[in-house]
Parts: C-alpha cells; sequence; structure tokens
C-alpha cells in the first residue's frame, strides 16, 4: 500500500507542532473501538476452540466444498482479469484511437458500482431469459447458479486491479530495449515476449495477486447470481454467515479465520512483489 | 488508428486489438451498465417513480443517507487526525499504528461483519454486557455506522498523508513561531493545502459508505422497512421477485457512482 512508502526520519521537529495528544488521543479511540476490538473478537473466538475443533469445522465437507468453490471460482475468475487486463493496459498504453479515454473511463466502473448493483445487474442478464443467458443457456453453458455465474461476478468486481498496476509501468517504459531488438530483426511477438514482457511481470503479478485476494473476499455480486446451494454454489464467507445466523460462533469464527490466514498470506505476497518491483524501477 | 511512439507495419495487429478490448469492454462493462437503467425504466417513469417511493424503499434511501451524513465527519476528523500524528510527529510504534489504520482494506468486508457479531452478537465477547445494559448496537443504526466506519476508515487517511508528508512542516513551524495558535496553523496554514485530497478521500470514502453490502448485511439484521439500507434492499426486492423495483432503487446508486467518476477524475487534475 502506498502510504507505507515513505516515513520521513523527523528527528529534531519532535513534537513542536501541536496537537500530538489531541491527534493521538483521537486515533488510538478510533482504531480501537472500530478496528482492533472487533478484530481481536475474531482472534479470541479462534482461540477458544481449540486446535482439533478447528480443524473438524475446516475440513468437515460443507466447509471444504465452499472453500473450493470459492478458491476455484476466484482462479477462474483471475484468470480471465490477468489477460484481459494485460489487453485493456496494452491497448490504453499502446494505441490512440477516437474514444480511448471513455475507454479508459470504463475500467473504474466496476469500482464505482456498488457491489450488489453490479450482482443484479449481471444475474438479470445471465439468466436464461436475460440478454446474454438466451444465448449461452441453448449452447449448453448455464452461468446463473453455478460456479460459471461465481466467477463471473468475482471477475466483474475485479476488473480494474490488473489494468491499474500495469499501465503505469507500460507507460515508463523505456523503449531503448524494444528499437534494439527491433533493428536485429525480432517480430512484434518476440519482442513483447522477450522485452516487454518480463519488464512489466511483477506489476502483472501483484495485480493478479490483488485480484485473487479481492475475488476471494467478494460477497454482494456474488450471492445474487450463485444461487447459494450448500455443497454446490455456495461461497466460503457466506457459509461463516450462515453459521452465525445458527449462532455457531464457533463455526464461523473458525471459517472467518481460515479466510483472513489466506488474505494475509496474499497480503505478504503482494507486498513482497511490490518491493521487488520497486526495487527494479530505481535504477532505471 | 496508429500506434504511438513505433511505426511498425501491425496496423492490422493493433486494429484486431483495440476491437477486441472494446468488444470486451462492451459486453463486460457498458452493457451491465446500461441495462441498470433499461430495467429500471423499462415500465415507464411512472412505475419506476412509484418504485422508488415504495414506503420500505424511501426508507432505505433515508437510512442509507442518515448513515452516510454520520459516518463523513467521523471519517473527515479521524483521517486528518491520523494523517497529522503520523506524518508530523514520530513515536514508538507508528509504523505499527499505521498498519492497523490500513487493516480494513486487507480485510473483506463479510469478515468485518463478522468480527463484529463475533464481538457485539448473543453470545459474543461483549454480548452479555451489552444486553444487561440494555444497549443495542447489532440489527440497529450504531452497528451499521460502526461497520461502515470500519470499512471506509483509511481512505481519507491515504489521500491526505502521502500529501502532508510530501509537503513537509516548514509552513506550519513558521506559523507557529510567527505566534498562530495549533487551530490556526490548521484553518489557515494545513487544510488549504491538503483541501483537494480531503474532499478526494471525502468523496470516495462516502460512496464507499452508500454502496457497502457484505458488511453492512451481517450486522443489520435486515429487518424490513428498520434496518434495511438501499444496497440491503436491492437484495430484498430481487428475493421478493420485484425485479424492476430493484433495478429502479440500484440505478440511484449506479447514478451516484457515476457522479463519483466525474468528481473523481476533476479531483484526480487537483490533487496531482
Amino acid at each position: 500500500m502506498s502510504m507505507t512508502a515513505a516515513l520521513p526520519a523527523s528527528g529534531r521537529q519532535r513534537r513542536v507542532l501541536p496537537g500530538f495528544g489531541l491527534t493521538m488521543g483521537l486515533t488510538l479511540t478510533y482504531v480501537g473501538i472500530i478496528v482492533l476490538l472487533p478484530v481481536i473478537a475474531l482472534f479470541l473466538k479462534g482461540a477458544e476452540i481449540g486446535p482439533a475443533r478447528f480443524w473438524a469445522i475446516v475440513t468437515a465437507p460443507r466447509t471444504l466444498a465452499a472453500l473450493r468453490l470459492t478458491m476455484t471460482a476466484a482462479a477462474l475468475a483471475t484468470a480471465f482479469n490477468a489477460l484481459y487486463g494485460l489487453l485493456m493496459a496494452w491497448v490504453l498504453v499502446r494505441y490512440r484511437f477516437p474514444g480511448r479515454r471513455l475507454l479508459d473511463a470504463m475500467m473504474d466502473i466496476p469500482f464505482a458500482l456498488p457491489t450488489a448493483v453490479a450482482g443484479l445487474a449481471l444475474t438479470a442478464l445471465f439468466s436464461e431469459n436475460g440478454w446474454y443467458g438466451q444465448v449461452l443457456a441453448p449452447a449448453g453453458i448455464p452461468v446463473v447458479y453455478t460456479i460459471w455465474g461465481v466467477a463471473v461476478a468475482m471477475s466483474f468486481t475485479s476488473i480494474p486491479f490488473v489494468v491499474r498496476t500495469v499501465q503505469p509501468i507500460l507507460e515508463d517504459l523505456d523503449h531503448s530495449q524494444e528499437e534494439a531488438a527491433r533493428t536485429l530483426g525480432a517480430t512484434p511477438l518476440q519482442i513483447f515476449a522477450r522485452v516487454i514482457f518480463p519488464a512489466i511481470l511483477p506489476a502483472f503479478l501483484v495485480g493478479t495477486t490483488i485480484a485473487f485476494a479481492r475475488s476471494l473476499g467478494e460477497f454482494g455480486a456474488v450471492i445474487f447470481i450463485a444461487g447459494n446451494l450448500p455443497m454446490k454454489t455456495e461461497i466460503a464467507s457466506l457459509l461463516a454467515v450462515i453459521r452465525l445466523e445458527e449462532y455457531d460462533y464457533n463455526g464461523a469464527a473458525a471459517i472467518a479465520l481460515t479466510l483472513v490466514a489466506i488474505a494475509m498470506v496474499l497480503l505478504v505476497l503482494s507486498n513482497w512483489l511490490q518491493a521487488r518491483l520497486t526495487r527494479r524501477r530505481v535504477p532505471a | 488508428m496508429s500506434a504511438v511512439l513505433a511505426p511498425r507495419p501491425d496496423q492490422g495487429g493493433a486494429r484486431l486489438l483495440i476491437g477486441l478490448a472494446v468488444a470486451l469492454t462492451l459486453f463486460i462493462v457498458v452493457v451491465p451498465l446500461a441495462y441498470i437503467f433499461w430495467r429500471a425504466f423499462s415500465g415507464g417513469f411512472a412505475v419506476f417513480a412509484q418504485n422508488i417511493l415504495a414506503p420500505d424503499t424511501l426508507h432505505a434511501i433515508w437510512l442509507t443517507s442518515v448513515v452516510a451524513a454520520i459516518t463523513l465527519p467521523i471519517n473527515l476528523a479521524i483521517g486528518i487526525a491520523s494523517a497529522w500524528l503520523i506524518a508530523r510527529f514520530t513515536f514508538p510504534g507508528r509504523k505499527a499504528l499505521l498498519t492497523i489504520i490500513e487493516l480494513p482494506f486487507s480485510i473483506s468486508p463479510i469478515i468485518a461483519g463478522v468480527c463484529y457479531l463475533l464481538l457485539y452478537g448473543r453470545q459474543g465477547l461483549l454480548g452479555p454486557l451489552l444486553a444487561a445494559g440494555e444497549v443495542k448496537i447489532l440489527f440497529a443504526l450504531p452497528g451499521i455506522v460502526m461497520v461502515t466506519l470500519f470499512v471506509t476508515g483509511p481512505f481519507v487517511a491515504r489521500e491526505v498523508l502521502p500529501l502532508m508528508q510530501a509537503q513537509g512542516s516548514e509552513q506550519e513551524q513558521a506559523a507557529l513561531t510567527l505566534g498562530a495558535s495549533g487551530w490556526q496553523i490548521f484553518r489557515r496554514v494545513t487544510l488549504p493545502n491538503i483541501r483537494w485530497a480531503l474532499l478526494y478521500g471525502a468523496v470516495l470514502a462516502t460512496a464507499r459508505a452508500v454502496g457497502e453490502f457484505g458488511a453492512v448485511s451481517v450486522v443489520s439484521g435486515a429487518i424490513r422497512g428498520q434496518t434495511m439500507t438501499l444496497p440491503l434492499q436491492i437484495e430484498l426486492l430481487f428475493n421478493d421477485l420485484n425485479i424492476v423495483g430493484a433495478f429502479a432503487a440500484a440505478s440511484t446508486l449506479t447514478l451516484i457512482a457515476l457522479v463519483v467518476l466525474v468528481l473523481k477524475t476533476v479531483l484526480e487534475g487537483r490533487t496531482r
């Protein structure tokens, strides 16, 4: 995240300016009540369960099915977004054509649109009598109430990640290597594979990692289109909510902690990739 | 259509890629967006108005506005306070504090909702305490506001902090030596410097507050006509098979999203 990037070493100005007590008090009160207390509650509940019971919850058939569906659909969504995002970044940076800026603005729609709205629109479009469903259903590709529907919803809500991470790197790319490759007789495809793609690879991986993490956590758009059938199209976070509604707080906490653990692993991975990315960009 | 910077002979390839990009974006983004309005108005304007003015939907619009109105000033105050704290002072645990402020961005909203229930729910950590004091947080406005604050918390600080760090504190220290009070320094020096970033963060936070679904759905209890925010009302109408009503409600949120996009574009030009 960008905020962590640069903390200035501010040795002597230490507490010269007013407001330390006030801002510290406000920030700690907010962070304590709004962020820390609920998160601590999750970990305390998790600790209460005990390893054996925790393992039993997470490996129960319904939980495993939900986790498998969530991961598989997120992987499908991310695979699509990786290709689509790369295409969009390339087209938006490398070509000039009428409507380019509008096309660029369209990339922000999935972030701006509330997820419930996206879920509603996609479900109506892909349902059997919807505009897309009418074509896909007779072709033997049912989307609504299947894993494909889950993947469609996940990919819509995470569209911007790959585009927006690759775009700036592609813009800053030094063209001299490309020119050299061209004069040496490389084909456009060879130039892309050997010169351009290696340069944008770290950014591309960061984008796909964040897109995957976001897909795993997506809820609003998914529950409209998924049908939410236990063992079939029920995502893991919905199962956690269902356990809460059944007053099975242990079950909810165990599933939620598993999802948090996966998210944290992905976060560490993307931070590590990002660190590599910045190191690579410094000498340029 | 020509390739920039590279007068290559693969015009055909460029056209193919542009065509593919436009076609895919049309199917994936543009059509769903247009479809929302198309369905919302499919019964004519009278039906649309009737759907929007249905008591439950009207109440959902009201509740969402109330949540946005409460969270906005808190987000502004906390965003400025935490940015000031981290940009202007050094203290042990500063980096850790920053990590915690950013934490909500890495926790999916639905998990945030689960955390709140584990804390305040009937069998939650503080549940018995709340029940004894007859304090109602869950399935009521306080819970919805708090979980919305969780989800929208980092937006303002994320925009303001980098700017404060980049600008340094020379101007503020100069004002201090000239005898300005803390409040005067903030109002006359700091605020004018950060106002566009502040506005940008506020727009993003409010847009998110208005559209949040997952986190709110867990803590709201979904009581018809009482704790339904507009995004939750969309789901309720959808489950009631009132599809046109759902799209009417969704179209108002879509309109807000489009306004936010325009504001975002304008403000991005100002903050850079």
